[in-house]
């Protein structure tokens, strides 16, 4: 089944820039699929028209066979820089995508009560943004996400703004709240690891405009919990051969 | 404020400088300031007064009505130079040459346009603060973190919702910052119309009180002036001290 269908999407900026050129893949439904690519190739753009919130100059995005052309309750963004309102406790950020739907708010409280939970900051729910570490705050962003359960997460390098030792736990904790979830996930990251790591499928996008170069299903066996996986030699080779892919668009 | 190393309050700052006051008063240096027991003796007989009464009346009611058509157009404007960039430099130019131009030479015009009424009064504080809320709700408008926008959107805010909840609220401590300045310029043009026209208001009665040579009330009227715009900007810092934690978080 699929989720997202991508097809001969095409950017192009005023000024005659070209971002996108004839980019084209699928998402499977229920599986986390990465975009990655060289930073400034336009994998951020390719997520901001899916999610409907860029047009695309040509090309067509389809969320369960239907076309894209603006945001939608099947589709929940996580931001790069966590999007959260400073004046909003964590409480009320995690429930404001319900609230903009018009859940009553004893609702959109309780269930976003239960992601805050989840995600775990349990005991944080009166606490403002500017008192949260940037993983924590980016935390507060997936509760919020998850909140309004959208069947697609579009993650936009959500880990990029957080600590390396915290990331980590972090990538853990989001792979076993999703494998609860059943989402169908799109993850934009610059990060080899952390996209062999996450993914069930790798979107490889070129530079300059950006092409699908690639499109891979790593397959690593995660039943060896984080560092099994991290250890495993199908992990280290998939990390290897994707460096070798980038690395030929980066010299360029 | 600290004095050698003791924590002194605010309040000890303004004794000084009223003890002084009472000292040059008492010299009698110059005959337009009296003693400030005077003044202060002159306080109860200046507010009891019926033409106080009036004065006050009509003065606030200029500033009042001034400043809420001030807030209503200034935001407004302000917004609509924010979120479109054809709008911010089509009137950018303008509302920057009003900010910095100085008005009181339009008040006479006001007058024969106008009359020597309520209604010169109120445009008068209303050109005199109007532009300055503008170009900081502007600002305030612009620094709203786009991700912030985006945010709304994707979870399918209407432009309104937007707007009331996302984007005026994240603008909100250059919004005050405008309004604080706006509500100090708006007084400065309330005083400024009247005593230009000379026949209303506070201005009328200044122009007595001068030309009487009634100097302890003179100052009594004054000191009531400041002390009114002094606790209408504090009242605003006080709201713009609580916003400012996030300023710097958008």
């Amino acid at each position: 089944m699929t989720a997202v269908q991508v097809t001969e999407l095409a950017k192009e900026y005023a000024g005659g820039i070209r971002a996108l050129e004839g980019v084209t893949f699928e998402v499977p439904k229920g599986e986390l699929t990465s975009i990655i690519g060289p930073s400034g190739c336009g994998k951020t753009t390719t997520l901001k028209i899916i999610a409907g919130l860029a047009d695309a100059t040509s090309g067509t995005v389809e969320v369960n066979g239907v076309p894209v052309t603006a945001p939608g309750p099947d589709r929940a963004f996580v931001f790069q820089d966590f999007a959260l309102m400073p004046w909003a406790t964590v409480l009320r950020n995690a429930a404001f995508g319900l609230e903009l739907r018009g859940v009553s708010r004893r609702e959109r409280e309780e269930a976003a009560r239960a992601y805050v939970d989840k995600v775990g900051l349990a005991g944080f729910e009166d606490a403002y943004p500017h008192q949260l570490s940037g993983g924590m705050r980016q935390r507060v962003g997936l509760a919020r996400a998850l909140a309004v359960d959208a069947d697609i997460l579009l993650m936009d390098e959500p880990f990029a703004s957080v600590d390396e030792q915290i990331r980590r736990k972090f990538q853990e904790d989001l792979l076993q709240l999703l494998s609860d979830e059943r989402k169908t996930v799109i993850f934009v990251t610059h990060s080899i690891e952390e996209a062999v790591y996450v993914s069930d499928q790798i979107v490889i996008l070129t530079r300059g405009p950006a092409r699908v170069s690639n499109v891979i299903r790593p397959g690593v066996d995660r039943s060896g919990g984080s560092d099994g996986i991290r250890r495993s030699q199908a992990y280290l080779d998939w990390v290897e051969q994707i460096w070798h892919e980038l690395q030929g668009y980066l010299e360029r | 404020m600290e004095l050698r190393g003791h924590r002194v309050p605010m309040a000890f700052s303004l004794l000084v400088w009223f003890a002084i006051w009472e000292v040059v008063g008492r010299l009698e240096l110059v005959s337009l300031l009296p003693p400030f027991t005077e003044v202060l003796a002159a306080f109860p007989e200046v507010v009891t007064s019926s033409t106080f009464a009036d004065a006050a009346w009509i003065t606030l009611q200029a500033f009042l009505i001034g400043m809420a058509l001030s807030f209503v157009v200034g935001i407004a404007v302000g917004i609509a130079m924010g979120a479109s960039r054809a709008i911010g430099s089509l009137m950018g130019m303008w509302v920057n040459i009003f900010e910095s131009s100085p008005l009181t030479a339009v008040v006479p015009a006001l007058m024969a346009l106008l009359g020597f009424g309520l209604p010169t009064m109120i445009v008068t504080v209303f050109l005199f603060s109007v532009w300055v809320i503008a170009l900081d709700t502007q600002v305030g408008v612009e620094r709203v973190n786009p991700s912030l926008v985006e945010m709304g959107r994707s979870f399918g805010a209407s432009k309104r919702v937007l707007y009331a909840q996302i984007v005026l609220r994240a603008a909100l401590p250059e919004l005050l910052a405008g309004i604080r300045l706006g509500l100090i310029r708006g007084l400065k043009g309330v005083v400024i119309g009247q005593l230009l026209i000379a026949v209303i208001g506070v201005g009328y009665l200044f122009e007595l009180y001068s030309r009487n040579f009634l100097m302890p009330e003179f100052w009594a009227l004054l000191i009531i002036l400041f002390a009114f715009a002094f606790l209408a900007s504090e009242a605003v810092a006080h709201f713009e001290r609580k916003v400012s934690f996030y300023a710097s978080s958008r």
